[in-house]
């Protein structure tokens, strides 16, 4: 993993402590760190080189330079640039209110992930009450009408197929289609292809004057590297489109692609798509991407993914633990869900300054643990989990024997699980102690880094 | 002169680009060297590699008096040709042998493994492909209209069956027929996804342990891949143990830059890089052609 871009300028500024007054070779320094996390991120090295110069100037103000923190102070001018250059238009869908259908025309490079952006995009639009159908227009690739068809049966959306040869003619079949069948908006996926393709960008071209569509959208991987700036500016050159879908936002690409997009074409990014599951699509927030390009802490990212691993059953749960007190059970849910979100040690380097402290302490955050701990708890009885507190010293021997542990360590589990009770029990206090008791508990959260509150506790 | 002049007008686009550089009159001055770290970085070989080499480049072109860019683009060349590691077996051209195709999604594994089964049927060699991407929507058609095209058996299940147990059934397959080359397409899955890690993990030792044949774990990356394709690739060779890798795409505008770390950095071969649509552009690596249709010189 890379170094966050704020850990790396607090060392760069740490080694000028003392110097009193910033000057403007320290600030070189810093955008040069500045330069080299915006290229790990693939931001194109011509959008670097003048969004740096753009920011060394502002850096350059007396209020920067005099300031007591100068790192947060550059961090935060080049946050603020980064949030306001990919985020200074609207995004959102724009569909024209008095046409029936509307048209949605998706295009990219092949792999992008346009078939599944499409689903995406009919579940999304069917959920706002809409009516949609989807158009297989990728007539190239073996089998990919058939991975539309099978997408929009599982969100319940109805797939054209045509006659799966001439994409034109598919496209334009499926208007008629949308209107026989009382559909109010079409989305048209295409087959994928390389900028440099003339016959295959003709052919949407041809697709596009065929349908109309009142939105183009770009499909763009989120991994895409520097060559990103020649796929879009050939694209928006032929197709013109008006928006981006950037996929694959899941994974751990810092997405500078996006900042290059913007800076190349001036098309908003409207979309960010994070997973397989339909529900998957978002709206894009410019804030969170800057961050992320510059690899600094994503905290409502953390909150989202605990979110999504939390479901109904868990929530429940987690207020019978309040009633009844914690089991090991509970704990074993526990130890499965931060193993579900990647295991602890990249829980830690999301949070900010995280790698930082993790360095600082030395400590070796092991996730072989968890599957210690995890061991030992399959190893004892159903009543053993309900009630630890019954367990002695016979049964804890055997349950080191069972898990292949030391007695000392199942006796560190147990110590472990009652401060866990005790936790759970001081706050059963507060949440049954009114108002005193709630901010009580505000505090517990606002310690634990829990701003949110959405963890099951 | 078929498949050099394939490979050559597949990464025209980044010899272009490079060749700018160099003809910029024969005089090597200060810009020169700067452009050159530009150039490189825009095919994505990363910042600090390029950074790396153009310094290195420096060095030799002191030491050993390299003035005119012909020279240079001959030192380049060498230099990048350098930290690949060579290949000590190609698992497509040693038979038999089993190869298990793995990726992020959309790196191009299932299209890739349709033109090799394709290319090794018609070279007389006896193939299966094992359809182990349950997951995805029409994975399997996919697969099998590439298997009809090819007039080579696809051994899979039905949708959201267990992977290894369809690596466990070519297997079989492959030794009561005795196959040449087993070619298994597996789902693609984003490397920061930890239970689909282990998923895969499992397919492959299911494999590893049931095969009676060789079996090779090759990583297929998309060369438009950013910096991201090290995280990838890291992840995938700590979580599989991964023998090769095979870079698709290479012909657009990308210049695959990123294929250069990877492969230094994990010391992991290339098989097979992909240059076009058809069943013959998908080509065997070599670094040294590769690097000097890369930089821009004429073969010998």
């Amino acid at each position: 993993m890379f170094n966050s871009l704020s850990d790396r300028l607090q060392d760069t500024f740490d080694k000028l402590k003392g110097k009193g007054r910033l000057t403007e070779d320290d600030i070189n320094v810093a955008m040069r760190e500045i330069r080299m996390a915006l290229l790990e991120a693939d931001v194109n090295f011509k959008v670097v080189k003048q969004f740096v110069a753009t920011c060394k100037e502002k850096c350059l103000t007396a209020d920067v330079l005099d300031s007591l923190t100068p790192a947060q102070n550059v961090v935060k001018v080049v946050l603020d640039q980064l949030t306001e250059l990919l985020g200074s238009t609207e995004s959102g869908l724009v569909l024209m209110p008095n046409r029936t259908p509307n048209v949605i025309m998706l295009v990219g490079l092949q792999g992008s992930g346009k078939t599944t952006a499409a689903a995406k995009l009919a579940y999304l639009l069917k959920s706002q009450g809409r009516s949609p159908l989807l158009a297989a227009c990728d007539t190239h690739r073996p089998a990919a009408a058939d991975q539309l068809e099978t997408l929009g049966a599982e969100i319940g959306v109805p797939v054209y197929r045509g006659d799966g040869h001439d994409a034109v003619k598919v496209a334009s079949e499926s208007i008629h289609e949308a209107v026989d069948h009382l559909n109010d908006v079409v989305i048209v996926d295409t087959a994928g292809r390389l900028q440099i393709d003339e016959e295959m960008m003709q052919e949407a071209v041809d697709i596009k004057r065929a349908v109309k569509p009142d939105q183009v959208l770009m499909v763009v991987d989120a991994m895409t590297g520097q060559d990103i700036v020649n796929v879009v500016s050939e694209f928006s050159e032929r197709t013109d489109f008006d928006g981006v879908i950037m996929s694959k936002l899941d994974g751990d690409a810092r997405g500078g692609g996006a900042l290059s997009v913007r800076e190349v074409t001036g098309k908003p990014i409207k979309f960010v798509s994070m997973g397989e599951k339909p529900d998957s699509l978002e709206v894009f927030h410019p804030d969170r991407m800057a961050k992320r390009i510059l690899g600094m802490g994503d905290v409502v990212g953390i909150i989202e993914q605990a979110q999504q691993n939390v479901d109904e059953e868990q929530a429940a749960a987690a207020e019978r633990m309040l009633r009844e007190g914690f089991t090991m059970d509970d704990m074993l849910d526990q130890m499965q869900s931060i193993r579900k979100m990647g295991g602890l040690s990249k829980i830690i380097s999301m949070l900010p300054n995280g790698e930082r402290a993790l360095q600082q302490s030395g400590a070796n955050v092991d996730d072989a643990q968890i599957t210690r701990i995890e061991a030992m708890i399959r190893s004892m009885t159903a009543e053993e989990r309900a009630k630890p507190k019954n367990i002695n010293g016979q049964r804890r021997r055997r349950i080191a024997a069972g898990s292949g542990r030391s007695v000392q360590e199942v006796n560190q589990l147990l110590k472990q699980w009652g401060e866990m009770n005790k936790m759970m029990g001081k706050m059963r206090g507060m949440t049954q102690g009114g108002k005193k008791g709630r901010r009580q508990m505000k505090q517990m959260m606002d310690q634990m880094g829990m701003g949110g509150g959405n963890s099951p506790f | 002169m078929g498949l050099k002049d394939r490979l050559r007008s597949g990464l025209q686009r980044s010899r272009e680009a490079l060749n700018e550089v160099f003809y910029m009159g024969g005089e090597v001055d200060e810009d020169f060297w700067e452009d050159l770290e530009d150039t490189l970085v825009m095919g994505d070989m990363g910042a600090d590699v390029a950074m790396q080499v153009t310094d290195d480049l420096r060095d030799q072109a002191a030491r050993e008096n390299l003035k005119s860019s012909k020279q240079l683009e001959e030192a380049l060349a060498r230099r990048l040709a350098e930290v690949f590691p060579s290949c000590d077996r190609d698992p497509f051209d040693t038979t038999p042998s089993c190869v298990l195709f793995v990726g992020i999604n959309g790196a191009g594994k299932t299209t890739t493994v349709g033109k090799l089964a394709g290319r090794a049927k018609a070279a007389g060699d006896s193939v299966l492909i094992g359809g182990a991407d349950t997951f995805r929507a029409a994975a399997i058609e996919q697969l099998e209209v590439w298997g009809d095209r090819a007039g080579v058996e696809v051994v899979t299940r039905e949708r959201g069956a267990d992977p290894a147990s369809v690596c466990y059934d070519v297997l079989q397959r492959a030794d009561a027929s005795g196959t040449d080359l087993v070619l298994i397409d597996t789902a693609g899955r984003l490397h920061t996804s930890p239970e689909l890690m282990r998923e895969l993990a499992k397919v492959v030792s299911v494999t590893r342990k049931r095969a009676t044949m060789p079996v090779s774990v090759v990583l297929v990356i998309d060369a438009t891949t950013g910096q991201n394709g090290l995280a990838q690739a890291e992840e995938f060779n700590h979580a599989l143990d991964i023998d090769g890798l095979i870079v698709t795409k290479l012909d657009g505008t990308a210049k695959g830059g990123i294929a250069v770390r990877i492969s230094s950095q994990l010391e992991l071969p290339i098989y097979r890089i992909g240059v076009g649509e058809g069943i013959d552009d998908l080509q065997a690596f070599d670094a040294l052609e590769f690097c000097r249709a890369l930089v821009g010189e004429e073969g010998e």
